[in-house]
């Protein structure tokens, strides 16, 4: 049994089925990539996994505990943590404070998940934001203050949704290096993005889906040249030319 | 939050100075700037702790006057039945508010934003009329007579609303300055992104709530022993209590501690201080007020005191940090 | 047999007039996307002008009506435009900010009629409104009836107008989605201002309805906004046909409870209806009949 098994999920809305039967397994450690074209049900399937939009059918176990049925907030305590692609920062408190409501998940002093907070801040390299209202940072740090933020909370699998959507290359490599440290130092790592540079770069296995559906697994190298995927992206007529 | 901070530390003195005034003078006002005070320091401790569901939590409550009422009937209900002393209703108000409002909680935290809002106005109203005609138990709307322990006599009234007044105010410090209060703020600014930090944020809005409904039960628990009668239209008012108390806030600055006080202390001397020069206009002037407030500084006075403090003086815009 | 159908045929004409006064707001709702807590006020308001004209000329309320619609369309139009717009939007650290601005105009409005017509009560009493007729066994009460006709026409004028007209139509557009509707070419804000003033006419309206029946002071329309709220949640927002079934079983609902209950009870039937409807109903009828 793997570490993270998503067994046979299915999330509908109304007559559209975003998430169709997918059955996925994550090995403690690694860094999962998942890809695929707007709209395909990608997160979907983390609302599915915290429990925002639940399952409608089929079972997802983390560490040999079933969490189908758990709510948000019990999930996010067993060890998953998240960020949003859609950014949501609590507007008007400073980045610090919102670091520090990540930590107070695991400690009930302030003065614990301060300090928490500000050596998560000088990881995720946002030291010098930290008195700003999270609601006057560029995006590009509002998406690591949502890392930040889940950090703290002493996460053992954390998703990240399209975290580098909007970044430029700069800031791309800034994220890829704190995704590598957060897997350094032990966290496993589900992984959504658009940006291939940045999923091919750091993904040890990935999965691709599409309306729902799982179209192509394997090493970032194998999805890369994988006919179905350029399908998906391309289109068909790129798919036969090649 | 780190507006809060700051002020605290740099002046721990004001509360003191403020504290010693409001001890040492009321024994050499007259009688009508005493009833002023009692009323004030009544309307800060319902202010603040409207304030902490409605203004840190974010759960906009209009049917405080539950809470209220509730804890006036307290007491009222058992010199009523058993002619206890109606000082019982110190605990058996506060208390009363308390055992209702777990499942009122439960009920409507479902809801979210206006709903919410609506459903607790409902609840409001559903009480008014229930303490209103059930006759046999509840007194009917002729409501409860009791009597005055202290007579004629107002300071120890006053006394007393001022411990509570200054009780609530630290109370409500202390929780905003612990894990509560981060918590309380983050469900707030974002529901779901509190949910999503591991924030059981129904639970957390329940812990906001007790204290909420006590302390606004006890405040109903000093108007019921200083008015000596409590009546279904005035103490379950929607206009009268509910909206009084939102307004009060509003005026001040919600989601900051000293908001409320401000509200109440304003709204206090407008509605009843300045009543005996105008007469009945003077709700009106604090309706124009509120409306010209909500409008131009809908943050309150304390919210909006960097926009204050621009308009007056011209400078660049100062951000005022935290909540 | 008798008392039941008698009940029945109250509480649907009480609740045609209902459904008028409702329609105003549920249009308003749908289109600004917060509740109007000066609603109720505003009713009133169109209520005195109709007693003044009442009093002052003679004019029967179902004629005064057409001034007060008049008078009270103004009225919304400036205070949308004026008060209103200006909070539209603004963040702020309590969301409801826009909500507490009507309800504090509502108030501020009450506190000047009173200061205008005092608070006694007052009607505006004709032989017109004791005299009722009997039909099988049931007496109907005239102004219910006419009050009834009056209600439905303007309802079913507004569904008109509302679907059949290029106005209507940006009104329900701009109510499905602003943004969409302004890219097409909808004046947004103007239309915002006109629903409010046209919905603003129609509490009016439906107080000039009332008039015969009860009496009015300045604090008269404390449990018509409630009822609002419970239609509008009932039908759900911005629904002509959704306002309607809310107010006829809303009005229904309550003579029932005031009936077999207890009369001091009726305004708790709506309440305890509305909070399960909340609950266990999110989106009312609308989403049940489908439209
Ligand atoms: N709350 C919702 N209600 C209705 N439909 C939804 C909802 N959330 C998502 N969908 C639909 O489900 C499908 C999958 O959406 P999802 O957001 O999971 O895609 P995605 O793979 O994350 O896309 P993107 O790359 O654009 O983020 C889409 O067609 C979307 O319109
Ligand atoms: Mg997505």
């Amino acid at each position: 049994m793997a570490y993270l098994d998503i067994n046979h999920v299915v999330r509908k809305f109304g007559g559209l089925v975003a998430v169709n039967d997918i059955t996925v397994g994550l090995e403690q450690g690694e860094i999962f990539g998942l890809i695929g074209p707007n709209g395909s049900g990608k997160t979907t399937l983390f609302n599915a996994i915290n429990n925002y939009y639940p399952a409608n059918s089929g079972e997802i176990i983390f560490k040999g505990i079933p969490i189908t049925r758990k709510s948000t907030h019990e999930i996010c305590r067993l060890g998953i943590g998240r960020t949003f692609q859609v950014v949501k920062p609590l507007r008007r408190m400073t980045v610090l404070e919102n670091v520090m409501a990540g930590a107070f998940l695991r400690t009930n002093s302030a003065t614990k998940a301060r300090d928490k907070a500000l050596e998560i801040l000088n990881f995720c390299e946002l030291m010098p934001r930290k008195d700003m209202p999270a609601k006057d940072l560029p995006i590009a740090d509002k998406k690591r203050m949502e890392i930040a933020r889940s950090l703290a909370g002493d996460p053992e699998l954390i998703l990240l949704d399209e975290t580098a959507a909007g970044l430029n290359l700069v800031e791309i490599e800034v994220v890829m290096a704190i995704v590598r440290k957060i897997r350094d130092s032990g966290i496993t790592c589900f992984v959504v993005e658009h940006v291939m540079k940045f999923i091919m770069g750091i993904s040890d296995r990935m999965m691709c889906i599409n309306f729902g559906k799982e179209i192509a697994r394997g090493t970032p190298r194998e999805i890369a040249s994988h006919p179905e995927v350029i399908k998906a992206y391309l289109g068909e007529e790129y798919a036969k030319g090649k | 939050m780190a507006e809060i901070k700051t002020m605290a530390k740099k002046s721990w003195f004001l509360p003191a100075i403020l504290g010693i005034v409001a001890i040492a003078f009321p024994p050499f006002l007259g009688g009508y700037f005493q009833h002023l005070l009692i009323l004030m320091m009544m309307w800060i401790t319902m202010a603040t702790a409207w304030n902490l569901l409605g203004g840190y939590t974010g759960c906009v409550s209009f049917g405080h006057c539950v809470f209220f009422g509730l804890g006036a009937y307290g007491g009222g209900l058992l010199y009523l039945h058993w002619g206890i002393s109606p000082w019982w209703g110190m605990i058996a108000g506060p208390l009363l508010a308390i055992i209702a409002g777990i499942p009122i909680g439960l009920v409507t935290f479902r809801l979210r934003g206006p709903y919410f809002a609506l459903s607790m106005l409902a609840l409001g109203e559903t009480f008014r009329i229930v303490f209103t005609n059930w006759v046999s138990v509840l007194g009917g709307a002729c409501g409860i007579v009791s009597s005055r322990t202290f007579g004629v006599e107002k300071l120890p009234y006053y006394y007393i609303a001022l411990v509570i007044a200054a009780l609530s105010v630290y109370v409500v410090y202390r929780l905003m300055h612990s894990k509560y209060g981060y918590y309380f703020v983050s469900i707030r600014e974002d529901q779901d992104a509190a949910e999503g930090l591991g924030i059981p944020t129904t639970r957390y809005k329940m812990y906001a709530l007790i204290p909420s409904a006590l302390f606004t039960g006890l405040a109903g628990a000093v108007y019921m022993n200083y008015m000596a009668y409590i009546d279904p239209e005035v103490v379950f008012s929607l206009a009268g209590i509910s909206i009084m108390m939102i307004l009060a806030v509003m005026v001040g600055g919600a989601g900051t501690l000293g908001g409320p006080i401000l509200g109440a202390v304003i709204f206090v001397l407008l509605n009843e201080g300045i009543r005996a020069a105008v007469g009945p206009i003077s709700y009106l002037i604090f309706m124009v007020i509120a409306c010209l407030l909500i409008m131009f500084l809908p943050d309150g006075i304390i919210g909006d005191w960097a926009k204050i403090k621009r308009a007056f003086r011209g400078k660049k815009p100062v951000y005022v940090g935290g909540e | 047999m008798a008392l039941f159908g008698q009940t029945f045929v109250t509480g649907i004409l009480i609740g045609g007039i209902y459904a008028v006064i409702a329609v105003g707001m549920t249009l308003i709702m749908g289109v600004m996307k917060i509740i109007n807590l000066a609603h109720g006020a505003l009713m009133m308001v169109g209520m005195y002008v109709c007693l003044a004209l009442f009093k002052s000329f003679g004019l029967h309320p179902y004629l005064g009506m057409i001034p007060a619609m008049i008078i009270l369309f103004g009225i919304g139009w400036l205070l949308q435009k004026y008060s209103i717009e200006r909070v539209f939007g603004v963040e702020t650290i309590l969301p409801e900010s826009q909500v507490l601005l009507t309800l504090a105009l509502g108030l501020g409005i009450t506190e000047i009629i009173r200061l205008i017509f005092t608070s006694n009560y007052q009607c505006a009493y004709t032989p017109f409104s004791a005299r009722c007729f009997y039909l099988g066994g049931m007496s109907i009460s005239q102004p219910y009836l006419v009050g009834f006709i009056i209600a439905m026409a303007f309802v079913a004028a507004l569904h008109i107008l509302l679907t059949r007209t290029d106005l209507g139509r940006s009104v329900i557009a701009t109510a499905q989605d602003r943004d969409a509707a302004t890219y097409m070419g909808v004046d947004a804000k103007r239309i915002t201002n006109f629903t409010f003033a046209l919905g603003t006419a129609l509490a009016a309206a439906g107080g000039a309805m009332l008039l015969p029946i009860f009496y009015t002071y300045p604090d008269v329309w404390h449990p018509y906004l409630a009822k609002c709220f419970i239609i509008t949640i009932l039908g759900g927002m911005g629904s002509t046909v959704g306002a309607l079934s809310g107010g006829l079983l809303l009005g229904v609902a309550e003579t029932f409870g005031a009936t077999y209950w207890s009369p001091g009870y009726r305004d708790v039937v709506g309440l305890i209806i509305f909070v399960l409807v909340l609950l266990f109903l999110p989106g009312g009828l609308k989403k049940v009949i489908g439209r």
